[in-house]
Order: structure tokens, then sequence, then C-alpha cells
């Protein structure tokens, strides 16, 4: 028997709103395709363009637990933002972000990372020297690839030393979309 | 080699799974009107109980048990026949199944089912053989080889 969509949906909004899930997901239409993004009761954990859901959600539940539901509802703010971002009426997120469990230099290479501005770019290895590190630029290239919220956290702002783009943890085509968006290329 | 424990899958894999057989059950029992606040009761109930499972077998039988309960509540509260389930005290000097109810932790796992179905949430042999995946006559036997076991450790 297939479930009608308004209970479906009630239930949803229901767990969302009695606090009862680890974490709540939505798959948000986007410029670059679909987006599946995540929230934890400690904010946004995982923006993907991959949004195959059965691995996404075995990874999330390792994440967070195991009370894993798609309510769109608790994505709300989420979606706003993003949409806003992709019309061209937002720079910045005001998102809290889910970081927890991720290693010290991680954390303070996404902390730099979140500081370069909309439209501009940095490059790998200044992006190290900004962490303190400055011969980890292929580490800092390895934290970029594993960026669990991409866009929020913009990773397609961080280029090879003469500009070239590198590589893209979403394939390159959308790391120069969303640069082209932002102005940063023509 | 270690014994493979059935992993807890994501509740929304749970969910699709289980959410259409759970609501044609309450419909069944309950009729159409009331049977969307018993769903939305029952997988409320399973999500607060979900971080604490300790393994993932049996997610089908564990969620129609609580989706029978929800329905047993639900016609209690109206005031109606409660199907099998005896609401008389227990007269006749036979322990509540409250009391008994730990004996069973140490049944296997199939009798252990069928035993708690049976005696624990009176359901019938027919919603326990498809709640275990199993036939009629299976579950009957699942059952009673239970409370056979169960008399031969008390006695």
């Amino acid at each position: 028997m297939t479930v009608p969509t308004r209970l479906d949906r009630q239930f949803r909004d229901a767990a969302a709103r009695a606090g009862l899930l680890d974490t709540a997901y939505d798959v948000i239409e986007s410029e670059l395709g679909p987006l599946l993004a995540a929230v934890t009761d400690h904010g946004l954990a995982r923006i993907s363009f991959d949004p195959e859901p059965e691995r996404e959600l075995e990874l999330l539940a390792r994440l967070a637990g195991p009370r894993v539901l798609r309510s769109p509802r608790a994505l709300d703010e989420t979606r706003r933002e993003l949409d806003a971002y992709f019309a061209g009426r937002r720079t910045a997120f005001d998102l809290e972000l889910d970081l927890r469990g991720l290693p010290a230099f991680t954390l303070r290479v996404l902390g730099e990372l979140a500081k370069v501005p909309y439209g501009q770019t940095a490059t790998y290895g200044e992006l190290a020297e900004r962490a303190g590190n400055p011969r980890a630029s292929r580490a800092v290239g390895t934290v970029m690839n594993r960026n669990r919220i991409p866009i929020v956290l913009p990773c397609h702002r961080i280029v090879g030393t003469s500009g070239e783009l590198v590589g893209y943890g979403g394939g390159l085509p959308r790391k120069e979309r969303l640069l082209r968006l932002e102005g940063a290329i023509l | 080699m270690m014994t493979a424990v059935a992993a807890i899958p994501p509740f929304e894999t749970f969910y699709a799974e289980h959410a259409g057989e759970v609501l044609g059950m309450l419909r069944r029992r309950l009729g159409r009107e009331r049977a969307d606040d018993a769903f939305q009761e029952t997988f409320l109930r399973a999500l607060r109980a979900y971080g604490r499972l300790e393994h993932g077998a049996h997610l089908r039988a564990w969620v129609l048990t609580i989706a029978s309960r929800v329905a047993i509540d639900a016609r209690r509260r109206a005031g109606e026949p409660t199907g099998q389930l005896p609401d008389v005290p227990h007269t006749d000097g036979r322990p509540a199944y409250e009391e008994l109810a730990f004996l069973t932790d140490t049944l296997p796992p199939k009798e252990r089912a069928a035993v708690v179905l049976r005696y624990g949430y009176d359901l019938d042999y027919d919603q326990i053989a498809a709640a275990l995946g199993s036939s009629e006559d299976a579950a009957r036997q699942a059952a009673s080889s239970g409370v056979r076991r169960l008399r031969r450790r008390i006695a």
C-alpha cells in the first residue's frame, strides 16, 4: 500500500518538530542540479552533489546516528539561503555548521576557507599559509576534496598558483559555474 | 570469526520499507480515518526507540508489534473491544505476561518473537506469521516450542 503524500509529509514534519531526528535531509533543486542537504541539531552537516540516497544515508547515519529522515521542513532555512545564493542575491551564508569529528588541522583550514570572500579566489598554498602551515598545500587539497559542505564552505574559490581550477569534488564544470556565478571568472 | 550482526539501517530506509504495510494493517484494524493518527503515532514511537536498538534484525516484526499496540490503545480509548485481548484481570491464577517477559530473553530469536507477539501482544497466528515472514503453522510451532522451553526452564 502506498502511503498518501499528505500523511507521509505530516509524519516527516512531526518527526522533525518533535526533535527526534539525528539528521534531517532533503533534496534541493539548484542551478547545479539536485543537491542533497542535511542538518543536525548542531547545524548544516552535509551538501552533496551526488544525491544517490543509499550511500549518503549510510554516511549521515555514521556521522550523527541512525535516525536519518527526509524532512523538507527542517531544511527550509538552508533552502532559502541556497536559493538566494544561486539567484545572486546572497553573498554569504548565515547557517550554523556541524563540523563535529573533524581533526584540528582540517578545522583550521576550513576556518580560513570560510573567510575567502565571495567572488574572490585563493591558492592552495595561500590557504595552507593562512592555516599556519605554508608547506601543507597538498594536505589543503585533500581537505578541499573531502569538504562535506561545499558551496557554503567555498572550496570552489581555491585554485592553483596560476589560476587553473585544478579539481573539484563535484566536478570541474560545477566549480567553473560557481566561480562564474560569483563573477570571479568571466 | 565474529557472527555478523544485522546493521541498523538509516531510519529513512526502515520507514520506506515498512510504512505501506503498517498503514494497511492499521486501516484494517481501525478504519481509514483513525488509521492516519495511529500511523503517525506508530512511527513516532519507533523513532523514539530507534536510537536504542542494538541490532537491525526483526525490524518488520518490531514495527508491526508497535503498530498493533497503538491500534489496541486506540480501540481501548474508544471503548471498543480490543480483539483477542482479554481486559479482565488474570483470575485463573496465571501470572501476567509482564511478570514472565524477562524469561523470554533466553529463547532463540524466532521462538522469542512468536511468544512475545502471541502472549505479550495477543496477536493472532496469521499476524505473527506475517510479522515473522513465515507460515501460520511455523508461527504456531515456534510459539509452542518457546512455551515448552520456558516451562522446562521454570520447572
